[in-house]
């Protein structure tokens, strides 16, 4: 950090591998004590950023005899049990509505991959009357507030006759202007020369699209899969507005009605938000980088 | 023989372009662009949702005026613009600058403090009720160290901190991704330059790092207020669908839903007031763009 490590003797190979030095990215040392101010407060956020959903699996995991309520608060379930899972599942169809959410979020990745590319590709590399036009649509969508035309979707899924179904939950987002603005840049960043040469080979532009381009976007499309997936499981507005039959609920708003109507068992409560968190936590275990750098791109171009 | 391949190859067949950008541009155009247009035409009559509109000129923007719901609703998401984006631009960076440094560990700390970014608003939102509750973790903690329980959750603007402190709380990790991009970009050689000047770690904050990521900051002021103004869900759940205490944290947005929804829904009112949630959108957008060029000169 500071000049005076700079010209500090290297220490001698055998002295280093005896008492290794923690170093930042650019082979600097960092102190001991700052080293222990940092590890301290890391610790500090993480309790405040992964404690509540610890407690909320601990008391999920605590049977009906077990106090949930005392002072000091007990992190560690006494006797863990799975009996509040097989509630949750007594009391609504839960898996009927983690099916709902995982069709709903699986359409989601398919129409948003498959549209977006096609569609980005059309923006990037064809040459058309009214490109500029199509481009310029998906530039204001993007830009409309979707809370500030909800009221009109849920009026048009009304006149499609698609309330209340899944395929009106999945619709409007199907094909996200955003994702399509990604991948027209996606496509637009490769060499021109590979595809001219396929040209030259007689390839179609299908064929072109299909074996040159895409290959080469695979890590955008990776973000644009990881977010759609993300975006439809969490998403609690829309469904919530288009969904009126309980049999056809996905998780959030199962879990939202759960809540309104068996507020008091908190137990149960936990149970569900659980059910409803964790395959997007295990999702994000495996992914992440895809998570981190869709947050990047999406907010250069959002 | 270049050129001319290249000329060829972008004069293409006249139909294929569309039937690439079709499913995409349909979408768009039926669900967002439409529905868009149909809210600016909607918001000048009496539609509701079973029953066809009549043309009534301005009679929803007067009601509006005269509508205390919705005077509480604009109070309450303005409220959260400015209890939420001071928050949601200063400790993300200060977060970012905490896990910068290529410590043993902090790819897990990283992700950990990620982990509410990638949990659904319901599931934040329930979890904090129950953290939250009067009998909740919060209050077993503040209880056992002798402060009294606190019903965060029955008093109306105790309640709106507390979904306050819920958006900032989900928020944190997002933001500091996008910081953590701008630090990078940081060049190191001004911070030594100003710790030789003298200078300690909060002046070195404030006169080297703050300048040098003055544009994310604004980007994040942009894109939270947005998102601020727009809250539903948090409140929604936290405070109920009838937004708490005598409906006193209703916001624009659980107003817009609560009005414009169902089979009653008085679909050209809700349009009218969707409106303003528009225009107060677009011109947070200005206001942060405009602040942001006076600081530069």
């Amino acid at each position: 950090m500071s000049v005076l490590e700079k010209v500090r003797p290297a220490l001698p190979p055998a002295a280093a591998a005896r008492e290794p030095r923690i170093t930042d990215e650019h082979g600097r040392r960092v102190r001991g004590w700052e080293l222990v101010l940092r590890y301290t407060l890391l610790i500090a956020v993480l309790a405040l950023t992964v404690g509540p959903f610890v407690w909320q699996l601990s008391t999920s995991l605590k049977g009906p005899t077990e106090d949930i309520f005392g002072s000091p608060p007990r992190f560690l379930p006494a006797h863990p049990t799975l009996h509040n899972y097989a509630r949750v599942a007594d009391t609504i169809p839960v898996w009927d509505y983690a099916l709902n959410s995982l069709k709903v979020a699986g359409a989601n990745v398919v129409t948003n991959c498959v549209g977006s590319a096609l569609a980005g590709y059309a923006l990037a590399r064809l040459r058309y009357r009214g490109r500029a036009a199509a481009t310029l649509a998906f530039v204001l969508a993007m830009l409309v507030p979707v809370e500030g035309i909800i009221i009109a979707q849920f009026t048009t899924m009304r006149e499609l006759g698609l309330n209340n179904t899944l395929i009106g939950v999945v619709l409007p987002g199907s094909i996200g202007a955003m994702n399509v603005l990604l991948l027209r840049n996606a496509f637009r960043s490769l060499p021109h020369e590979m595809e001219e040469a396929a040209f030259v080979d007689g390839a179609n532009v299908w064929q072109r699209f299909l074996r040159i381009a895409l290959p080469s976007v695979k890590g955008t499309l990776a973000v644009v899969a990881v977010f759609a997936f993300m975006g439809a499981w969490d998403d609690f507005l829309w469904p919530l507005i288009v969904l009126s039959d309980p049999s056809k609920f996905t998780l959030t708003i199962g879990l939202n009605y759960l809540h309104g109507t068996f507020a008091n068992d908190e137990r149960l409560v936990a149970a569900g938000t659980i059910i409803a968190v964790a395959p997007l936590i295990a999702l994000f275990a495996c992914l992440q980088r895809y998570f981190f750098r869709g947050v990047g791109e999406g907010a250069v171009k959002g | 023989m270049a050129t001319s391949v290249v000329s060829r190859a972008r004069r293409q067949l006249p139909l294929s372009p569309w039937l690439f950008a079709a499913p995409g541009l349909l979408v768009t155009g039926a669900f967002i662009l439409y529905p868009f247009v149909s809210t600016l035409v909607n918001a000048f009559t009496d539609r509701r949702t079973l029953v066809p509109g009549r043309f009534v000129r301005l009679a929803n923007f007067r009601e509006v005026l005269h509508d205390d719901t919705f005077w509480t609703g604009l109070r309450n998401s303005a409220l959260y613009v400015v209890g939420v984006v001071p928050a949601l631009v200063v400790l993300p960076l200060l977060l970012a600058l905490l896990v910068q440094k290529n410590i043993p560990g902090i790819a897990f700390f990283r992700s950990a403090f990620y982990t509410p970014v990638v949990a659904s608003i319901v599931v934040v939102g329930l979890i904090w009720v129950w953290v939250l509750d009067e009998r909740g973790l919060v209050n077993s903690l503040l209880a056992a160290i002798g402060i009294g329980r606190v019903g965060f959750l029955g008093d109306q603007w105790l309640l709106l901190l507390s979904a306050m402190a819920v958006t900032v709380w989900k928020g944190l990790g997002y933001y500091m991704i996008i910081y953590l991009a701008a630090l990078a970009n940081v060049p190191r050689e001004l911070h030594e330059a100003a710790a030789v000047d003298g200078a300690g770690p909060v002046r070195r904050f404030l006169t080297v790092t703050v300048p040098a990521v003055r544009s994310t900051m604004v980007l994040v002021a942009a894109l939270s207020s947005v998102a601020a103004f727009k809250v539903f869900s948090e409140v929604y759940l936290m405070a109920g669908p009838a937004g708490g205490p005598a409906g006193e944290d209703t916001t624009l947005v659980m107003l817009v839903q609560r009005t414009g929804t169902g089979l009653t829904g008085r679909v050209g009112y809700a349009s009218a007031l969707s409106i303003v949630v528009f225009v107060v959108t677009v011109a947070l957008m200005l206001l942060v763009l405009r602040v942001d060029r006076r600081e530069d000169t």
